[in-house]
């Protein structure tokens, strides 16, 4: 046998590495190591705008992929032992430790897991600087965030969909907030229904104000009292863990926030003009 | 519940704000909000008795003695059915106010 075929079989036998993907989102990055190729492929539809695969990540996960045990919508439970996380849903199982910064999930091949982990790894690095993820969908415009935050069916996306020309949609669902040392900012997200073609913006900006949401028969900006936007936006702030420390880490870190930024009532009817009165 | 200790459960978040108490059980996420009664009561209810903070009620609010036995008496054990507050054989350590 001749030392030239003999290194053609070898070089058969080189795969190329599965690609990892770095996701960035509110300057946090979160590479993920993907044990077989497609996953950065098969994530990218989704997280085009929050890549960087130059960023120096926060957290690294190696991401076993893998046939789901259960279905995917099945309620996460999240656990603390130490310094480990853990999360277990139908889609996903993942641990992480918060002192190396590395962690292992076990997870579809699919945004859907990611995406899960991806908010639960940044609830819980928002909440040691005073920020949080909320039920709402943000808008930047002149230079600053506003936050429209409501259940279900009471307008969120409805609204940003409805900005004037020029605006920046940060997020259609899920807002991202974070204090800093001159205030909060609001931070582009691409958590975003599934049925719904992602077109958040990777940008921040100063907070604003927040708007809960309401649809009625006029456009109307009410006031509302400290303890009706307190309890207002703890219904909205993503949780995910009966952790007591952190339950209460939020809790107070909710009410800085509203004790710091405006929080309006918007009564709106679906029409461009309602965005006259944002400001 | 009258020879009982009255205090504030171990896992709740809560704040007094504009005049009323919000309160997070970390259990659920469940939140809780208190009048200003109510928010008068969950101040007290730091492992005083039922007789303690009915009187403290009185020196407060014009109402007889009776009456805020009583009110103090229905408003402990609505708390207490939802794990906001327990009750105690022994008297736990008073949290400082």
């Amino acid at each position: 046998m001749s030392s030239s075929a003999a290194v053609a079989v070898q070089a058969s036998e080189i795969h190329p590495a599965p690609a990892s993907a770095t996701i960035e989102i509110g300057g946090t990055a979160i590479r993920f190591c993907p044990d077989r190729t497609g996953f950065a492929d098969a994530i990218v539809p989704r997280y085009a705008a929050f890549l960087n695969n130059q960023a120096r990540p926060r957290y690294e996960f190696e991401v076993s992929l893998r046939t789901a045990a259960a279905p995917a919508d099945a309620e996460p439970r999240l656990s603390r032992s130490g310094s480990i996380w853990s999360i277990e849903r139908g889609d996903l199982q993942a641990d992480w430790d918060v002192r190396s910064h590395r962690g292992h999930a076990r997870q579809e091949f699919s945004a859907y897991s990611t995406d899960a982990l991806l908010r639960i790894v940044h609830t819980l690095l928002l909440v040691e600087e005073g920020g949080f993820l909320l039920h709402a969908s943000s808008v930047a415009r002149n230079g600053r965030a506003f936050l429209f935050a409501g259940i279900s069916g009471a307008g969120k996306t409805t609204i940003s969909r409805l900005a004037p020309r020029g605006a920046i949609l940060l997020s259609d669902e899920i807002s991202y907030v974070r204090a800093g040392k001159n205030g909060y900012c609001a931070h582009g997200t691409p958590f975003t229904s599934f049925d719904l073609q992602p077109r958040a913006e990777n940008i921040s900006a100063p907070l604003g104000g927040v708007y809960l949401l309401e649809k009625g028969p006029e456009n109307r900006i009410d006031a509302v009292d400290e303890s009706t936007a307190a309890r207002s936006l703890l219904r909205n702030v993503l949780f995910f863990t009966k952790d007591a420390g952190f339950v209460n880490h939020l809790f107070e870190a909710a009410l800085e926030f509203v004790s710091r930024i405006p929080v309006r009532k918007l009564i709106f009817t679906p029409e461009e003009r309602v965005w006259d009165m944002i400001r | 519940m009258s020879e009982q200790f009255i205090a504030r459960g171990p896992t709740l978040a809560y704040r007094m704000l504009g005049g009323e108490t919000i309160i997070m059980s970390a259990g659920d996420s469940t939140l809780f909000s208190l009048d200003e009664v109510g928010s008068f009561i969950w101040q007290k209810a730091d492992g005083r008795t039922l007789d303690s903070i009915a009187a403290d009620i009185c020196e407060e609010y014009d109402v007889t003695p009776e009456v805020a036995r009583r009110d103090a008496e229905e408003f402990v054990a609505a708390l207490v059915s939802r794990g906001l507050l327990v009750l105690s054989q022994e008297q736990p350590v008073r949290e400082k106010s």
